[in-house]
């Protein structure tokens, strides 16, 4: 039997042992690799090159670590009321539906306007399909897990629906709505040449990027700064004190869930106004799942967030890159080793501090 | 193995045991000898290393160094079971039974002895029977074990022990949930197994127990066994003085109350759980300025379901809670009940007062967070929390000092001077305490006791409640006993023992 023995120092904690953690995931990625005929350090190198090999692997990167860094938070947020929120796919999927209706139909308005409404009805709608759970969770005791999950199949139908019957205009073959013209958020690539006649490499990174950032900021400002944030804390680390305190659970529970659907909603900001320009089917791509990966390996925090997003955003496009160049190496073989990451960083977070504390009091005793 | 009863060789030898957790020294080279057919006890304060020495016997935990010998043989103990193998049991403070089986079926838990429940059964019966007769240790076999009283679930853990063949039993805190009857019943079935040849360990911090059934008393200070003696030649005093390591205090010194106007006044209340049973049944008191009454009784008959109430968290089934005049039982909300001037410090420190994960400064304004003085409207101010947490850190002598430490790392005393000083700092005009010294060590006993009393001289009202009859007595001016929901009667401070313990086992009861 393995007993909790003293403190581990910090740096040991969050640096060290995630680090072991990845090197084991990419070990074992590695013996997969050998498995199946090819060289796993060659496979790594073109992982790695792909990614931040060149201007537009970082704007890959950047962009898929973009959609992490909202869906991560959304999780994050939840988790500290003590909630699962495993609905961030369905969540940003709904949303999409507000940024697009809001782009689309208000197109005649000037951007500066449509912009913010469009981002502020993608956060509604998030929050609001995030409410309903929350609701039901504060005032039925319905478990937050279950609802979250059927919520993402209502989510996935009614979108499917709603862009087929309402947002497709008549005669277009392809399952997704007119193109928003006016009111889309700029990429990069868009900006250097209209603003600035340089030519840069394509990719789909947009100004989303910095809204990563912001909301990675508000919602920390949020937990630790604020008497809200203090509740929500509260709550998630020791229901029974909440109460004691004064803090009303279900209040508390509906809020957080409200946020982190608005969070979620966020993402729908990134790839309908910033990449697609268009509402598309299954356009959220399991971003809302790799959202509970990246908050549990960033351990609910803004900056190990931000941090797993980014890991998850090379892990993304170094597999793509490695799709390509290696055919034996497929799209599948790239989720393996994207799950074998989520397996060692995620769900078996401590499967190895029992050892590194073991070796560490021994270390420190002499 | 050699001579069960030839009374020579110890049963229990534990030699040079020395143990380590991280940075801390929880055994220091412990050497101790439990002779056996003797009842053995061990006294020390929380954190002493006790629990850890014996959790060491029993087979939790591995000592880093020393041995352990079994009349007179080396043995390697290294799981509980291992542990039941050479005959040794262990009744845990917290009991480890299975509530929905029944007493049989709990007896043989760990013993089934094959692939079919039924001989083990059968043969768990007849072994009952004589345990039974033998020890006065009466249980019926096929009651439900969560529908019993604590005292006879109590049994049902040492017959568990003695079932499995027995011969040293550890008892670890064993009287915290008893009466005073349940208690010298369970000291007459010690005794009973004294005579019968087996060795007992008795783990406590009441030295009055220590005197009443030990034959030797250990003593233990900071992780060290500081000294052995026969119990018939020692005395409560020196047990204090050794286990403190100073010269303490056994009274409370405090002078007489100048009750003033009434602060709470509770009027029938009546509180009940979700089966409609009355957990707090038609219930009447009242509590003055600069006095403090004390609420004594077992614990589990209705006291904490009447802080519940009066604090905001629950909202009584009926009757009133009138606080300076105003009803605050239909309120139901303990931020509404704080704001209108009642502290509350809650029965389970960890469970309700703090949130271990929180380091000390956010723990200082549980409670308290919405007050602007801690920052203007939805803010929370870093600065002005941690400086609140200094202040009353340093006042109410909190150790170590330092606002960034989580809760949890602190010492139990430290824990609740911190519950206990963010409580008296929000300046109530009635203070309801649950509990304030549970798990706590003497020097904090010391300290805690003398800030309520302050706190009564102030001339603020204090509403006491304790499971433990000597603290209810020496803080209390007036004394409430509660059983099964109801107030069996009022006593004063200079209350017999005796009397209070029958009005605790609800035997007698004021016509009141």
């Amino acid at each position: 039997m393995m007993q909790a023995r003293g403190e581990l120092p910090h740096w040991v904690d969050v640096g060290l042992i995630p680090l072991i953690n990845l090197a084991v995931a990419l070990i074992v990625s590695g013996l997969v690799v050998l498995i199946i005929g090819e060289n796993p350090l060659e496979a790594m190198w073109i992982m790695l090159q792909g990614a931040v090999g060149s201007l537009k692997g970082w704007g890959y990167l950047l962009y898929y670590a973009t959609n992490f860094v909202f869906t991560g938070l959304a999780v994050a947020v939840a988790f500290h009321a003590g909630l699962f929120n495993i609905g961030g796919e369905g969540q940003a999927y709904m949303a999409g539906v507000g940024a697009a209706a809001v782009g689309l139909g208000l197109e005649f308005l000037p951007w500066p306007i449509v912009i913010p409404l469009a981002i502020l009805a993608s956060m509604a709608v998030g929050a609001f399909w995030a409410w309903i759970p929350g609701v039901l969770q504060a005032k039925r005791g319905s478990h937050i897990v279950i609802t979250t999950i059927m919520f993402n199949f209502i989510a996935a139908s009614l979108v499917g629906y709603l862009i087929n019957y309402w947002f497709r205009p008549v005669g277009k073959m392809a399952v997704e709505s007119r193109e928003i013209t006016g009111a889309y958020i700029m990429s990069f690539r868009e900006v250097a040449r209209e603003f600035f006649g340089v030519r840069i490499a394509s990719s789909p990174l947009n100004f989303s990027v910095f809204l990563a950032i912001a909301a990675a900021f508000a919602v920390w400002y949020l937990l630790w700064r604020t008497k809200l944030g203090y509740e929500i804390r509260a709550l998630g680390a020791n229901p029974s004190a909440a109460v004691y305190a004064g803090i009303r659970p279900d209040r508390i529970i509906v809020i957080a869930m409200a946020i982190s659907g608005a969070l979620a909603g966020l993402m729908a900001v990134n790839e309908i106004l910033g990449v697609q320009h268009r509402l598309v089917l299954g356009f959220v791509g399991g971003a809302g799942f790799v959202g509970i990966a990246v908050a549990l390996m960033g351990r609910s925090h803004p900056v190990g967030i931000v941090l797993a997003a980014l890991l998850f955003g090379l892990l993304y496009q170094g597999g793509s890159e490695l799709s390509f160049a290696k055919p034996e190496i497929n799209r599948d073989m790239v989720v393996v080793i994207q799950g074998l990451v989520i397996l060692f960083m995620g769900a078996l977070e401590y499967a190895f501090r029992p050892w590194v504390a073991a070796l560490f009091f021994r270390a420190e005793e002499k | 193995m050699h001579g069960d009863g030839d009374g020579m060789t110890p049963a229990i030898e534990l030699i040079g045991i020395d143990k380590r957790f991280g940075s801390v020294h929880a055994n220091k080279d412990v050497t101790l000898e439990i002779a056996q057919g003797s009842i053995h006890g061990i006294i020390g304060e929380n954190g002493a290393g006790k629990s850890t020495l014996m959790s060491i016997l029993f087979g939790f935990y591995h000592a880093d160094k020393g041995e352990i010998r079994v009349k007179g043989q080396p043995v390697r103990i290294k799981s509980s079971s291992d542990a039941i193998a050479l005959g040794i049991g262990m009744v845990h403070q917290h009991f480890m039974l299975v509530e929905p089986f029944t007493v049989l079926e709990n007896v043989v838990l760990g013993a089934e002895g094959g692939a079919l429940i039924g001989p083990a059964l059968d043969k768990a019966r007849a072994e009952l029977t004589r345990l039974a007769a033998d020890y006065e240790l009466d249980v019926d076999p096929d009651a439900i074990v969560g529908e019993l009283p604590v005292g006879l679930q109590q049994r049902v853990e040492i017959l568990k022990a003695l079932f499995k063949g027995a011969e040293t039993l550890i008892l670890d805190e064993p009287t915290g949930v008893l009466t005073p009857d349940e208690a010298d019943h369970l000291f007459r079935i010690l005794g009973t197994l004294r005579e019968q040849g087996k060795t007992v360990i008795l783990i406590t911090h009441k030295l009055r127990e220590i005197m009443a059934i030990t034959d030797r008393v250990s003593v233990m200070r900071r992780g060290e066994v500081v000294a052995t003696r026969e119990t018939k030649q020692t005395n409560v005093e020196e047990l204090a003085e050794l286990m403190v390591g100073r010269h303490v205090l056994l009274r409370v010194e405090k002078g007489p109350s100048q009750p003033g106007e009434t602060v709470l006044d509770v009027r029938n209340l009546t509180w009940k759980d979700r089966k409609g049973v009355a957990r707090v049944d038609n219930v009447s008191f009242s509590v003055r300025k600069g006095e403090i009454v004390g609420i004594a009784g077992v614990s589990g008959n209705g006291q904490s379901e009447l802080l519940d109430v009066i604090s905001g968290i629950t909202r009584p089934t009926s009757g009133q809670v009138i606080f300076e005049g105003k009803d605050i039982g239909i309120l139901g909300d303990p931020r509404h009940v704080r704001a209108e001037g009642l502290a509350h410090v809650p029965e389970d420190r960890q469970h309700r007062g703090l949130i271990g994960s929180f380091d000390a400064s956010e723990n200082v304004i549980l409670g308290w967070h919405h007050e602007e003085a801690l920052g203007k409207g939805f803010r929370l101010d870093r600065d002005k929390v941690v400086a609140r947490a200094r202040a009353e850190m340093e006042e109410f002598d909190v150790r170590p000092p330092d606002p960034f430490l989580k809760s949890s790392k602190f010492s139990g005393g430290n824990q609740q001077k911190l519950i206990i000083a963010r409580e008296i700092k929000s300046n109530p005009d009635l203070l309801i305490v649950g509990q304030p010294t549970r798990g706590v060590d003497i020097g904090a006993i010391e300290y805690i006791h003398k800030r309520i009393i302050q706190l009564r001289d102030e001339g603020k009202a204090v509403l006491l409640v304790s499971v433990e009859l000597d603290e209810i007595r020496s803080m209390s001016d007036r004394i409430l006993v509660m059983f099964a929901g109801r107030i069996m009667g009022e006593r004063g401070p200079g209350a017999d023992e005796r009397e209070l313990g029958l009005l605790m086992a609800g035997v007698a009861k004021d016509a009141a």
